[in-house]
């Protein structure tokens, strides 16, 4: 009984402790840099939950992070894997940012849903090309996704430097590629005097309607059926094809989702550097890690997301107190990716041994009780 | 008697802060916080300005003038946290290097009066909408443009000259379409080929764009940002001159890099300083230009010698006595 | 016209090559049922390492050497990260890729520190071939990387469909059961391929560092490794087809390039964007000749389970 409770929870332990060492040969690089490991960490952890300031930044770096895992998590239940994070958040803000400007004289309330909707739309559509050239066409996902990245951030140039930029930057004749700032009624409310802003509780909110609708609708059931196995699905009448590009099309919906926020909850306007990294801060990417780090399930992303906000804001804070070469935060948060990711695989056979053990254990319970009989 | 203890107190109290400030101002160095963009090594627009705080720092001592550093900090979100974060720390001024940082840097800007901002490249100091604490600087990078294009127009033979940018906004676009402005009034039937690269960082594809160039005919090369260390590289290798702007690129190429624009920020920085001493924390703009020195043509000779030797050599000149 | 041409197709080859080096790798890793999304930093490590070889020693045979070992190694760790811990090999991928592209940035910072050149690998003419005009112009006065990279194409195909290896690798990624109890041995096959990938994603670095570019820069092959990733697609793990598809990609952008600098009054953006459309579009229209990919990839082997 006792062995059987620590094996139980020595097996939550595990991606911990992988955790733990990656974070170690990170203070071996530090250390190599001339900086006192223990200093760099200890600013780390500050700059993630040492204030109150600090621990809203870390929750509004946490916020996009959760609607695209949100968004991985419908692919990949579905089997799919969709890379296109970055082109559809840019897709979801552009989409909501063009809405804003188009209706300045809104109120409020309504033109912050028209954003949300188009948001919502932009990423979906962006992603349902994706989805329909699977479908229909065969082009593989993460070809596409790939390409559709690219395009997104052309057009987004091409649209900030033109026909959306903001008409003070010709007349200033600076040119920054931005638009004008939006409207302030379309603000998200914010946790004065944080950053922290509403769209936090909306991804909340999401991540419980993504839950409910993977394992509580039929449409759910089914997206999930197909991600397990497509042929069986076939033979049971489903409509592969269908039901592919609507997880994609809800995928890059959630997603750009989460662009639009970004605009309305933190930038208040559209820009762009060249790059979708940017405006994205490779959340397109890193939502992929958070999902996973949340065992694919919209529930569990929540707090990985967290911890991988945690985890980037911590690490520009710790680059500001002892000065190391950026880079090094890249290379450590690639390492912690690795190490978590490859000791899942432990975990899980750590999860199979135990329920091994339970069963024998019943088993030998049941024969017991049949016994005293 | 209440009242005035109560006035006591606060005179006493403000005679300290008084007293403080003003010790403190002598007693303890400088202290400045830059955001960049790319990296201090960049040979363009983030080392321009890491360059600036180094020749600072050597002018006034380490006692005097300290500074740290966020660099690669492309990702606005961040660079907003890092702005906020070193100016809680009490920094006295936070430069936010980058056109992208702005509408970060009015919103956090107001929450610390007593810390001043700097930002650019652009002449927005906010001061419209009340904002006191914010200055902005920019390069006239379109004078340095032009003198390049005049030079380049002059020594080109085939008459036709390529240009090579990230994207078509901000400072490249002021940098190109001077140089062209260049080109044109010394050489009216110049061509000028312009190609974007559509970002900061594809050193291939800015390769590609050198070569295509130079098979179209090109003789002589420009651009800019820092994606532009592969067409140098292309210049060097198929000996065509190039005119570099941002930092010195001399050292990438020194057969062919005739002349590079240099920004140095101190021009900027150093009245921003002085006036942050004084008490006034922002509102005005400094504009990097050739008049202020803030721009400068730094002209390697050795590529030109090379050039014009190579070329009688090849009769390409002929000496008209 | 013909120059024009010539210089085109010129930059479309030189353009093609760290793409072919790099698909060719990952084709031959998926086609024994590993996906790794990694290229990208295994890309970058190379080039960092053959250009501070090159830089210290000047020895461009030393550099590649280098840039080779240092991919391999970093196969290693990613073979051991999928095939042995059987992680989730899409998000394993962004690890390593997150993790090479800060890792060569921060040593290039700590031991290089600004840009600089060296003088790489210089354009070698083939006797006889290379007086063919036109097509000697094109493809037989490059580098040497140039030319190993469409020597691949061949070698791979031959080793993948006529070697008892090549079934073996096929084998594994299609029915990984029907293999092990053939005696195949899945672990080390998987090994390889994925070894064998990423020394040549370090060529591929290599060939931008020490041949194409001859410099290094943070985030030197900004994003080339996902392209490459995204042709193994496009060629249907099929060399020859990867091969058209890297040049199809390549000559759009270099002919993108050409339409720019002759000042066809387009925005950039949108010429930007042909290479990406192109290749979406010519793939969809080429959908009947769909061929599925190895039923085992992404799908780490267990036995009996």
């Amino acid at each position: 009984m006792k062995y059987r409770d620590i094996r139980e929870i020595s097996m939550n332990f595990i991606p911990i402790a992988a955790f733990l060492l990656a974070l170690l040969i990170g203070a071996i690089m530090i250390a190599f840099l001339g900086v006192n490991p223990l200093v760099a960490y200890h600013a780390l952890l500050n700059g993630a939950f040492g204030s109150i300031n600090a621990l809203a930044d870390t929750v509004v770096k946490a916020t996009p992070l959760l609607f695209v895992g949100l968004g991985i998590c419908i692919a990949f239940r579905a089997g799919v894997l969709n890379i296109g994070g970055e082109g559809q958040l840019v897709v979801g803000a552009l989409s909501a940012t063009i809405i804003c400007l188009v209706f300045p004289n809104l109120t409020g309330w309504i033109l912050i849903l028209i954003a949300l909707f188009f948001g919502f739309l932009g990423g979906a559509i962006w992603a349902g090309i994706a989805g329909f050239l699977k479908a229909y066409f065969n082009v593989n996902e993460i070809l596409s996704t790939i390409m559709l990245n690219y395009i997104a951030v052309y057009g987004m140039n091409y649209l900030l430097r033109g026909p959306i930029m903001d008409p003070l930057q010709v007349k200033l004749g600076s040119f920054i590629p931005q638009t004008a700032r939006l409207s302030q009624a379309v603000d998200l409310p914010r946790f004065i005097p944080t950053r922290l802003h509403l769209g936090t509780i909306i991804a909340i909110f999401f991540a419980i309607l993504v839950y409910i609708f993977l394992w509580r609708t039929t449409i759910g059931f089914r997206i999930r059926m197909i991600g397990q196995n497509i042929q069986a699905s076939r033979a049971s009448g489903i409509n592969v094809q269908k039901y592919m590009v609507l997880a994609f099309f809800l995928s890059g919906a959630l997603v750009g989702l989460g662009g639009a926020i970004e605009v309305i909850g933190v930038h208040h306007r559209m820009f762009t550097d060249g790059s979708a990294t940017g405006f994205t801060g490779s959340a397109g990417f890193n939502g992929i890690v958070a999902a996973l780090f949340g065992q694919l399930h919209p529930i569990g992303t929540i707090p990985a997301s967290l911890l991988l906000g945690a985890l980037l804001t911590g690490a520009n804070k710790m680059q500001r107190v002892v000065q190391v070469p950026s880079a090094l935060i890249g290379a450590l948060n690639g390492l912690i990716v690795i190490f978590v990711v490859g000791s899942e695989y432990l975990r899980r056979r750590q999860t199979r041994r135990v329920e091994r053990i339970m069963k024998v254990e019943h088993n030998s319970k049941n024969k017991n009780k049949k016994e005293d009989k | 008697m209440m009242k005035c203890k109560k006035n006591i107190i606060i005179i006493v109290m403000i005679s300290i802060l008084v007293f403080s400030l003003g010790f403190g101002a002598n007693a303890k160095a400088f202290r400045v916080a830059v955001i960049m963009p790319s990296s201090i090594n960049d040979l363009a627009f983030s080392q321009s300005m890491y360059d600036a705080m180094v020749a600072i720092q050597e002018e006034m001592g380490k006692e005097e003038f300290q500074f740290v550093y966020s660099e690669s900090m492309f990702v606005v979100a961040d660079a907003a946290a890092a702005i906020r974060d070193y100016a809680s720390e009490g920094y006295d001024l936070v430069i936010a290097h980058g056109s992208q940082y702005g509408s970060s840097l009015v919103e956090i800007a107001p929450d610390f009066p007593n810390t001043s901002f700097a930002w650019g490249t652009t002449v927005n100091t906010f001061s419209d909408q009340g904002i006191t604490n914010i200055f902005a600087y920019e390069a006239r990078s379109e004078e340095g443009g032009y003198v390049s294009g005049v030079l380049a127009a002059k020594l080109s033979q085939t008459g036709i000259i390529g240009v090579i940018g990230p994207i078509e906004t901000g400072d490249a676009k002021l940098y190109v379409e001077g140089f062209k402005a260049g080109v044109l009034a010394t050489k009216p039937d110049a061509q000028v080929n312009i190609s974007w690269i559509g970002s900061f960082s594809d050193v291939a594809l800015a390769s590609e764009a050198a070569q295509t160039h130079i098979n179209v005919g090109a003789d002589v090369l420009t651009g800019t940002a820092q994606m532009v260390v592969g067409a140098i590289g292309v210049a060097r290798q198929r000996g065509v001159l190039w005119f570099g702007t941002q930092a010195d690129q001399t050292s990438l190429a020194p057969e062919v890099v005739v002349a590079n624009q240099v920004y140095d920020w101190t021009v900027a920085l150093k009245p921003m300083i002085q006036l942050v001493r004084e008490g006034t924390r922002g509102g005005s703009a400094y504009v990097l230009t050739l008049a202020n020195g803030g721009l400068k043509i730094v002209v390697n000779q050795e590529a030109l010698v090379r050039k014009t030797i190579q070329d009688i050599i090849e009769g390409k000149i002929d000496i008209e006595l | 016209m013909e120059a024009i041409i010539i210089g085109v197709l010129k930059s479309a080859i030189r353009l093609a090559t760290p793409y072919l080096y790099a698909s060719i790798g990952e084709t031959i890793g998926q086609l024994s049922g590993v996906l790794n999304l990694g290229v990208d930093g295994v890309m970058l490590m190379g080039a960092f390492s053959a250009f501070f070889t090159v830089l210290k020693t000047g020895n461009l045979g030393l550099g590649l050497l280098v840039a080779i070992v240092v991919g391999g190694i970093f196969g290693l760790l990613i073979a051991f990260v999928n095939v042995t811990l059987k992680a989730q090999q899409g998000i394993s991928g962004i690890g390593f890729y997150i993790f090479g592209l800060g890792l060569s940035s921060l040593l290039f910072r700590t031991m290089i520190g600004t840009v600089q050149t060296v003088s790489g690998f210089s354009p070698l003419s083939i006797p006889l071939l290379s007086n063919i005009p036109i097509v000697g112009e094109i493809f037989f006065r490059q580098n040497i990387l140039v030319y190993g990279a469409f020597a691949l194409v061949p070698i791979s195909w031959f080793i993948l469909n006529k070697t008892p290896l090549g079934l073996s690798i096929r084998a594994v990624g299609q029915h990984p059961e029907a293999a092990d109890s053939l005696g195949v041995n899945i672990v080390r096959i998987r090994y390889l391929t994925v070894i064998f990938g990423g020394m040549l994603s370090g060529i591929a670095g290599a060939s931008l560092s020490i041949a194409l570019l001859n410099v290094f820069q943070q985030n030197l092959t900004n994003g080339m490794g996902f392209i490459a990733v995204a042709l193994v697609y496009f060629g249907a793990w099929r060399p020859l087809s990867v091969l058209s598809g890297a040049l199809l990609f390549s000559t759009v952008n270099a002919i993108q390039i050409w339409i720019q600098v002759k000042g066809i009054n387009i925005p950039s953006d949108f010429t930007l964007m042909l290479p990406y459309i192109v290749t979406i579009v010519v793939l969809a229209a080429m959908a009947k000749r769909y061929v599925r990919p190895p039923k085992a990839l992404n799908k780490p082997f267990e036995r009996g389970e």
